[in-house]
């Protein structure tokens, strides 16, 4: 006789057992430990941090592991993390300006204050695998690789402008601060000497010509909108429309910036400039009336500048799109601020066309955690569904073949 | 996980007096979808995590918690969020439909009417039922809010016209106490009429779409359907192979590769009460 099936309790724990197994792998290799995936596979960490929306190197890097490098669920562990966290305001808006900069590349000016900086970049590399690296060598590549004493914020070669100065040679930043933890170490000394650059954004440049629309006028006692406490209600203001981008796949945001510059909703952008480095996080405490610095966090801002006609009213000017992530995260950056300017095309008047223009299938397909969670539930029990769908077919199946039996007779 | 790190049953309490708020919305408007601000759960979205928030916010520690997934207690899914909830708010739970003052479910409602003081909460995915009509949310709220329904009944007419039948089987779409047009989440079109006049309160969760839905007890729901071509519950034309019901709704469990096939109660709880009391195939 037949026994239904049982015993999906023992089941799941079995899996849960073979997966921890399988996630340690061959136990003769060393084990992972946080700070090597932190420090040596940073942009990973990177990654997760954005769109796990919760700056901590330490907790990303742990998920990554436990994630067994799958950053999607990386990400998905992170979240399910942060929704838990206590919440106890917004801080201050983050100064970009005043970055300490370790990388400043601008593709619309030869040369401007604070000059073209390459920092630590793929860009230019030729990509042949290096075979120094497999035989755990990275060390030496590491000491060689660099042409000066410190290979940190070595300028272009071009002038500099006026600001350039020889600092840059000497700053050595340690490559991953964590500052959630509130550990600066030892490099904070060497920061010390780093006054701040003026190190404009070219964005804050052309707008003193008014060649490019203003950015939106800061509004510090407005609420800031989250779209993790409150549902995403359409058509979704700014702050709301960048948060859902910063926290959106980069995967999809790159297919659908890629997808504006082949002409579905194009918007003629230039790369004004990308920055990454590090900046003060402040938060305005009541009790003592003035903002406390809370620690600094890493960040890659891109401001694209795209073409835009004017109007009857208004001269013709340049206007933005805007990406922010945290850490190293130029690809993701960039696609973001495509997406950002191509989702402003009802406010500047543009036909709405292409779908990185059309907020409501670019907003509400964004998310990777509910894109995967969809998407991989079909592989949960459907058979109920299935049978009521099984019976409608068997039954059309047969009208038909009674059907055509009666064509047939009658012929 | 370290239960005492969390609230009884997960959430903190401040999300649910939200969700709560929510479902005192929704009770109060049978019908109509809540916008919530569904948390990022421990769980897979796609995967209950609407359901799950909804059970969260009403379980209190005395309530007895029943799960079930395409009608049984033992699906992966439906042990994996029992253990959840048994870890988190130490509940007792249960199989016994009728013992159970909290069901929470997918895809199914239980072949034993429910009574009152209980709550039926149903996991959703798509809680929009013009959704694969209509893609925007910001023309379905529209339609909705102007009972503009015509485009449903020219899908179901459209049907009719095409293969002689209303060709949908599940989702099949309801309208609650003569207003709004819901979904009652996947379930088979069989189990429709269990909700109307339900004594039971009825709360649906869609988590990833961030919608909260209620039907009250004793609430009116009807099948769409015509005047010619009135809502038919369909079945499979059998009985169970273990305990003989020829009312319930069945699953078909395929045991060989030459075509052998037999039929099983697809609610668990309710093939194994009528076993218990003697009665087989």
């Amino acid at each position: 006789m037949y026994v239904a099936v049982k015993g999906g309790e023992r089941a799941i724990e079995n899996a849960h057992a073979l997966l921890a197994r399988t996630r340690r792998g061959d136990p003769s290799v060393p084990e992972l430990s946080l700070a090597q995936i932190s420090e040596q596979l940073a942009l990973a960490v990177d990654r997760v941090m954005s769109e796990g929306s919760l700056y901590d190197r330490e907790l990303a890097a742990l998920a990554i592991k436990q994630a067994r490098g799958d950053l999607i669920e990386a990400i998905f562990l992170i979240r399910a993390w942060r929704t838990t966290a206590p919440r106890f305001g917004a801080s201050e808006p983050i100064d970009t300006a005043v970055m300490e900069i370790r990388r400043r590349i601008s593709a619309t000016f030869k040369d401007l204050p604070g000059g073209q900086v390459l920092g630590p970049t793929f860009d230019y590399t030729h990509r042949l695998l290096d075979h120094a690296l497999a035989e755990c060598e990275g060390d030496e590549v590491a000491r060689s690789g660099a042409t000066g004493d410190s290979p940190w914020g070595e300028g272009l070669g071009v002038g500099v402008g006026e600001n350039g100065d020889s600092s840059f040679n000497n700053y050595d930043p340690p490559p991953h601060p964590s500052p959630t933890r509130g550990e600066g170490g030892p490099s904070l000394d060497a920061r010390q000497n780093f006054s701040a650059q003026a190190m404009p954004r070219v964005t804050d440049l052309l707008a003193v010509d008014d060649l490019i629309e203003p950015a939106p006028a800061a509004a510090p006692d407005a609420a800031v909108g989250d779209l993790t406490r409150e549902p995403l209600a359409l058509p979704a203001e700014r702050d709301l429309r960048l948060q859902n981008l910063a926290r959106g796949d980069e995967g999809f945001l790159l297919a659908l910036g890629y997808s504006t510059q082949r002409g579905y909703g194009r918007t003629h952008p230039f790369a004004g400039e990308i920055r990454f480095g590090e900046v003060e996080v402040e938060f305005f405490a009541e009790e003592l009336g003035f903002a406390v610095p809370l620690g600094r966090i890493a960040v890659t801002e891109c401001q694209m500048v795209n073409q835009f006609a004017g109007t009857a009213s208004e001269p013709p000017r340049f206007t933005r799109g805007y990406g922010l992530t945290f850490g190293q995260g130029e690809r993701k950056a960039m696609a973001m601020a495509l997406v950002d300017r191509a989702l402003r095309a009802r406010e500047l008047g543009e036909d709405v066309k292409a779908p990185a223009q059309d907020e409501e299938f670019v907003l509400l397909h964004s998310d990777n955690v509910q894109a995967t969670g969809f998407v991989e539930h079909l592989k949960l029990p459907h058979y109920v569904d299935f049978q009521a769908e099984l019976g409608l077919v068997r039954r059309l199946r047969a009208e038909f073949a009674a059907g055509n039996g009666v064509a047939e007779a009658a012929e | 996980m370290n239960a005492a790190t969390y609230n009884f049953a997960y959430l903190d309490e401040q999300t649910k007096r939200m969700i709560r708020r929510a479902i005192l919305k929704a009770i109060a408007i049978p019908g109509y979808q809540v916008p919530f601000a569904s948390r990022e759960m421990p769980m897979p979205y796609g995967w209950g995590t609407g359901g799950v928030q909804v059970t969260a916010s009403i379980l209190g520690p005395d309530d007895i918690l029943k799960v079930i997934d395409q009608g049984s207690d033992d699906t992966t899914n439906a042990v994996s969020i029992r253990k959840f909830f048994a870890k988190t708010a130490g509940v007792a739970t249960t199989t016994r439909t009728d013992e159970a003052t909290v069901i929470q479910t997918r895809h199914r409602i239980p072949e034993v009417p429910l009574h009152e003081g209980q709550v039926l909460v149903y996991q959703v995915p798509i809680p929009e039922p013009l959704r694969f009509l209509e893609p925007r949310e910001t023309e379905t709220r529209r339609m909705h809010a102007l009972a503009e329904y015509g485009l449903m009944h020219v899908k179901l007419y459209e049907d009719i016209a095409r293969h002689g039948h209303i060709a949908t089987t599940y989702a099949y779409p309801v309208k609650v106490d003569g207003r709004y047009v819901s979904d009652p989440s996947p379930t088979p079109k069989f189990d429709n009429p269990k909700m109307n006049d339900c004594p039971a309160l009825q709360l649906f969760g869609a988590g990833r779409e961030k919608r909260i839905y209620a039907i009250p007890p004793y609430t009116q729901v009807a099948s769409l359907d015509f005047d010619d071509h009135p809502f038919e519950r369909y079945r499979h034309d059998g009985s169970c192979a273990l305990c003989g019901s020829t009312e319930s709704f069945l699953d078909e469990v395929i045991t060989d590769d030459r075509g052998g096939r037999m039929f099983l109660c697809s609610d668990t709880d309710y093939c194994e009460t009528r076993r218990e009391e003697g009665r087989s195939a």
